[in-house]
């Protein structure tokens, strides 16, 4: 299942972030951070995903969208949190919309923090959220053969 | 007729970094209605005044957008000031307007880098990425940061530029200029652009008066409503100001004049560094606003006209806060010009009033 580390296709998702954590997960997938060398490519189809860039923290409304997406994913997947408001509510944590972060309603593999986070970050947290995949295939696998 | 058909556009859909939900209904292709949805990223942000004190909420107001971060912690700080009666010191307001004007270069060329997308050039796309992150290496230098700034504070900036960063953004902006005007050339007149979004979702300047629009949206159909002719603040010693108008109203209109008005904003930004006078940059503000004193401030964000409110108590904390924010203007406005519209061109549309979700829900 290596495949899918050496090219991992990414989704993103906007949970309720203030944009700026947006558009520097697009910064990276641009010129100036350029992660398409690496054979990341943005995509817009949960079921063509591998990993998941979530910012922004949940609420009422947009969690069972999130829910949705993450439960469209294949399997496996890994779910990264970009940004203070994903990892913890950040500086909304005491608005009274705001739920907490991402793994209030998602299971989340790897925090990348930081306000707005910076595509050097997001890089890192992926490289990192891609052995986590490994990890989790690899356990897929094993699985598959037990039940076989 | 047959049947009508709701068709649901988002909130998570690839050409939107924002989650914004429009149930389309069509007729075979064509869209009858568009009825937006919103509320996906309500946060709550201006009850945390009760929370937070006036110097701390700039760093929330900072917050509520991420594109127009200066913008809104400039259109806070302001109304503030006036709220108290302060005067800020001469250098911060020009140095306000040079990192305002940055802030609406790098969003322009951020809108126009998705409209590309949109419309498919995904070449055309990656280069005002390439050129945008130009502009945020002068944040950077400048400010320390790429997004969120924090330079504003209640009574000036946070820290003063030396004539050297100021001379580095102005030859960083000449050298954008020239590269930024092939760009121009790529959007203006290259026939696949053309195609795609002229006489595209329409908006006469009736219609854009009577659904009161602001900002790039109205100025392509013709209604003049720059804020920065007002002339507040730095804006005030600007030699010439004429607000960027086109008469279309269509797609490629809107597109026409962020396009210009990046070119625009440099000007006006040289004339700034050439004209900022010496002096100090931040003067403390004392005291709380008076119980019952209100102020109001307008101020012409990358997406239009935004207007700020507030109402104090006699404490540090403000009794109440309120923006109104230009995109939730302009929703009414999208509403309109989908109507009627082919199904493949809802997304040219949307993106065309530069829609600004986390501005609008707050």
């Amino acid at each position: 299942m290596g495949f899918a580390s050496k090219s991992p296709w990414v989704i993103h998702y906007d949970a309720s972030s203030c944009n700026g954590c947006d558009i520097e997960v697009l910064a990276a997938l641009c010129p100036g951070y350029d992660v398409e060398r690496f054979g990341i490519i943005n995509t817009g189809n949960p079921k063509h995903a591998d990993i998941f860039l979530v910012t922004g923290s949940v609420n009422e409304q947009n969690k069972p969208v999130l829910q949705e997406i993450y439960n469209q994913m294949l399997e496996p997947k890994v779910v990264v949190a970009c940004g203070c408001c994903a990892c913890t509510g950040g500086v909304f944590h005491d608005c009274y919309n705001v739920i907490g972060g991402v793994d209030q309603a998602i299971p989340v593999d790897v925090y990348a923090p930081g306000c707005a986070v910076r595509p050097e970050a997001i890089i890192d947290a992926v490289v990192e959220g891609l052995g986590v995949l490994e990890q989790k295939a690899a356990a897929l696998k094993e699985n598959q053969k037990k039940g076989a | 007729m047959g049947q009508h058909t709701v068709i649901p556009f988002g909130p998570q859909h690839p050409v939107l970094p924002e989650p914004l939900h429009l149930d389309l209904v069509v007729d075979d292709e064509v869209v009858v209605e568009a009825i937006p949805q919103i509320g996906f990223i309500h946060r709550g942000l201006e009850r945390l005044t009760q929370t937070r004190d006036y110097n701390q909420f700039i760093y929330i107001a900072e917050r509520i957008c991420g594109i127009c971060a200066f913008g809104h912690s400039l259109g806070y700080a302001e109304t503030i000031e006036t709220l108290m009666g302060v005067e800020i010191p001469k250098r911060a307001e020009y140095l306000r307007v040079i990192l305002h004007e940055l802030s609406r270069v790098h969003s322009h060329l951020l809108w126009l880098g998705l409209a590309a997308d949109a419309f498919g050039y995904e070449s055309l796309f990656m280069h005002c990425w390439r050129l945008r992150e130009r502009v945020l290496d002068v944040f950077e230098a400048t400010t320390g940061g790429r997004v969120i700034l924090s330079a504003v504070l209640v009574g000036g900036m946070v820290r003063d530029q030396d004539a050297a960063t100021l001379n580095m953004m102005r030859e960083t902006l000449d050298g954008i200029k020239d590269e930024y005007a092939q760009l121009c050339k790529a959007f203006l007149e290259d026939s696949s652009v053309r195609n795609r979004l002229v006489g595209v979702g329409t908006i006469t300047t009736e219609e854009a008066l009577d659904y009161s629009m602001v900002g790039p949206f109205a100025r392509a159909s013709n209604v003049n409503n720059d804020v920065r002719m007002l002339g507040k603040g730095g804006y005030a010693d600007l030699s010439d100001f004429q607000p960027i108008l086109e008469t279309d109203g269509d797609c490629f209109a809107r597109a026409k004049v962020r396009a210009l008005e990046v070119l625009q904003s440099i000007d006006i930004i040289n004339e700034m560094v050439d004209k900022i006078p010496d002096g100090p940059v931040f003067e403390e503000v004392k005291g709380a606003p008076v119980a019952g004193a209100q102020a109001c401030n307008t101020l012409e964000q990358p997406r239009g006209e935004c207007y700020y409110y507030a109402l104090g108590n006699g404490t540090k904390y403000l009794e109440r806060m309120r923006m109104r924010t230009p995109t939730s203007i302009n929703l009414a406005g999208m509403a309109q010009a989908l109507k009627g519209c082919d199904l493949a061109d809802v997304n040219m549309i949307v993106l065309t009033i530069d829609p600004c979700i986390s501005c609008t829900e707050r």
